[in-house]
């Protein structure tokens, strides 16, 4: 199955050079991966991994193995950021 | 100590500057700048005062922290009542004025009256005096600063002025100091014209070194750094991509307000976004980020240097603005890009340029320009009405708005009032997105359940720094909330608020409570003041001087009902994003919210809750 998947900041490195500008990359995966899965498959350091949503929708880190994912889903991860 | 315990009074409608002692009862219970200064302006006006009237009063306020080496201790404050929203205004700055007041033997400044030609005024130290601004009068913030330095043979001096905006008494104009630091919020620069000053000039040479105990102070000062410096958000995230790295987040959430709070997400934000920020154009092959800039003492440094691209049209003849200059801060690059549905990175800098230039508040200017736009686009305002064509999405619209309200002509001088007048004088009333008057930041209410009650009740109209829940429906900070939940939200809501009145009152940055807690900020005030700042003495504080800026409020005039929300957040639902088919819900959160605050069911504070804080 096909999602998108976006990382942001300093996770943009983690992306292909040519993903980069969009932040976006479409992946096929297989069939029922986690959230946890693909944080996994990418080798993002754990660190860095701190604000995950599912189509906008928060992953809490206890969820995020169980977070199975559908075909068209939008996994985005950015590291600690705020602002104001 | 840490305060200077010297306030300068100055009356500009007779021209004289006076010292007085600051009233130590008061910074007990006040504790400094926003408070402290709450509490004099308070005692000082008639809350219902016409805000540009000469009886209105404007003040200058410093915390207690102002220029000592407690990191981000650079804020002043500018305490007034608001011409935008006839409430109390308070506006918070940066950058090096606050400290250099400070340093010149200053707690506050009281300005009253009115001066019979423009005016600014100069502080060295314990000398201050009224000079002429008539070779000021019609020049912009910049050419102020810098023609006050030039005149005064001092580099070092620190400025505090405004631009065409403020005398021509847009209603939301800034005073701005250190080029493009600005008390932005309510129009504060609207009342300094309103009294024909130009500018408040400082330079100060005493340092602040009356700290209560200094080598306590030390260590608590030294202890917050390390703790700003470990941690991920303030000692990585915020210098490196600065608040636009919100763009993205707030967007892909849909909580975005977009083309009037039309809808919640904008299919332009990648482009305008932090992201975007540091990438190579093709134009000239530079990256639009410069580099990032801190404020006086701050060891976080989230500012935003720019550089415009050359050949963009805005500036393409215009050398002037081809220079590294201020922004784009989330806020700003929102209220421009987002609200309007503009996408042009370089022309939302132009204007925030702009903003910074003549000052002016980009948040209510660009929310007012997404409410011309959707007036254009329904037809009730035309394009000979307005000068140009605005719709959706026209950066040239934007760009050329931005230089008619700063310069105050045709059609910008409409703009100028805001958004509320604005949309009421061409029967729609409905269309502005504003609270009591005041335009929304870059967050929506319907998506944000916690935003929603902030905006309804934040003392100074429309704001998110009066409480920032998206701290915790956003980033988890200091809990992780679901914004799309309103249980819980009115509690957490209060502790927001008294604390961001205490943090305000300190002379620190509200943006260290992203690493920062209480526990953090207690032994730096404890060390530095004399008498009691336990922990518990801080929140009364900051509960109280909230109550006391609603108490002002309603004698101004305003009542429960002034506490809510336009109806297109109260009744038309997010269209797309994690809150699809939302809205804010007020009326689950209010009556709690009223309760836990001690507050008739009419938000009047009741007599016991006046009596526990002492009001």
């Amino acid at each position: 199955m096909e999602i998108t998947f976006k990382l942001f900041a300093s996770l943009s490195d983690y992306l292909p050079v040519e993903a980069r500008r969009t932040n976006a990359l479409s992946l096929e995966v297989p069939d029922g991966s986690t959230v946890a899965a693909l944080i996994d498959a990418r080798s993002l350091p754990t660190r860095m991994v701190h604000l995950v949503l599912v189509n906008g929708q928060y992953i809490p880190p206890a969820q995020r193995a169980e977070r199975h994912l559908i075909a068209g889903d939008v996994l985005a991860i950015w590291p600690p950021i705020a602002g104001g | 100590m840490a305060w200077t315990r010297k306030i300068l009074r100055v009356n500009l409608t007779q021209g004289n500057c006076v010292s007085e002692p600051l009233n130590m009862a008061w910074a007990a219970a006040y504790l400094g700048q926003r408070g402290l200064a709450s509490k004099y302006l308070v005692s000082e006006i008639d809350p219902k005062v016409d805000p540009l009237a000469p009886e209105n009063k404007i003040i200058y306020a410093t915390g207690p922290l102002t220029g000592t080496m407690a990191s981000t201790g650079g804020r002043y404050s500018v305490i007034t009542k608001g011409p935008l929203t006839g409430v109390i205004a308070c506006s918070n700055s940066g950058g090096f004025f606050g400290a250099e007041l400070k340093s010149a033997g200053w707690d506050m400044i009281i300005v009253e009256g009115k001066s019979p030609r423009p005016v600014y005024l100069h502080i060295e130290n314990e000398q201050a005096r009224l000079l002429s601004a008539d070779d000021l009068w019609g020049r912009t913030v910049w050419a102020t600063e810098g023609t006050l330095k030039k005149r005064h043979q001092d580099p070092l001096l620190r400025v505090s002025s405004i631009g065409r905006a403020g005398e021509n008494q847009v209603l939301f104009a800034a005073i701005v100091n250190d080029l493009h630091r600005a008390a932005g919020r309510s129009g504060v620069g609207a009342v300094m014209g309103s009294k024909n000053l130009k500018a408040i000039a400082v330079r100060g040479t005493l340092g602040v070194g009356n700290i209560a105990d200094g080598k306590a102070f030390m260590a608590a000062v030294a202890a917050g750094k390390k703790v700003l410096a470990e941690n991920a958000v303030t000692g990585q995230g915020l210098p490196t991509y600065g608040t636009q790295v919100l763009m993205n987040v707030i967007n892909e959430m849909g909580a975005s307000p977009t083309r009037n709070h039309r809808d919640v997400q904008f299919e332009g934000a990648r482009k305008i976004s932090a992201e975007a920020m540091h990438e190579k154009r093709a134009t000239d092959g530079r990256t639009h980020l410069v580099t990032n800039q801190a404020c006086f003492g701050c060891t976080i440094a989230c500012g935003r240097i720019s550089r415009i691209d050359e050949t963009h049209f805005s500036v393409d003849t215009k050398p002037q603005y081809w220079g590294a200059n201020g922004g784009l801060e989330y806020e700003a690059a929102w209220a421009l890009g987002n609200a309007n549905g503009v996408d042009d990175l370089e022309a939302l800098q132009y204007a925030n340029l702009l903003c910074n230039e003549d000052g002016m508040d980009p948040i209510s200017f660009g929310a007012t320009v997404g409410a011309v736009m959707e007036l254009y686009e329904l037809g009730i305002l035309s394009e000979d009405e307005i000068g140009l064509a605005a719709p959706f999405g026209s950066a040239e619209a934007l760009c050329r708005l931005a230089e008619m309200t700063a310069h105050g002509e045709g059609f910008g001088k409409v703009v100028g009032q805001g958004s509320k007048r604005l949309c009421t004088r061409y029967g729609r009333p409905d269309l502005s997105m504003t609270v009591k008057g005041q335009e929304f930041p870059a967050y929506d209410g319907r998506a944000l359940q916690g935003m929603a009650l902030a905006y309804a009740t934040s003392n100074r109209g429309a704001c998110h720094l009066r409480g920032y829940m998206v701290s915790s429906e956003v980033f988890g900070i200091p809990i992780k909330t679901d914004p799309r939940e309103t249980a819980g939200k009115p509690e957490l809501l209060k502790a927001f608020q008294d604390a961001t009145a205490t943090v305000d009152s300190t002379g620190l940055c509200t943006f260290t409570t992203f690493a920062w807690t209480m526990n953090d900020i207690q032994p730096q005030i404890q060390a530095a003041c004399e008498g009691d700042w336990s922990l518990e003495s801080l929140l009364r504080t900051g509960e109280r001087i909230w109550n006391l800026e609603r108490d002002f409020n309603l004698a101004a005039g305003i009542t429960a009902k002034d506490d809510t929300l336009p109806p297109r957040l109260l009744n038309e639902p997010c269209q797309t994003g994690a809150s699809k088919g939302m809205v804010a819900e007020l009326g689950k959160m209010l009556p709690e919210y009223y309760s836990l605050r001690g507050w008739t069911a009419d938000g009047v504070p009741t007599a016991a809750t006046r009596a526990r804080l002492g009001l």
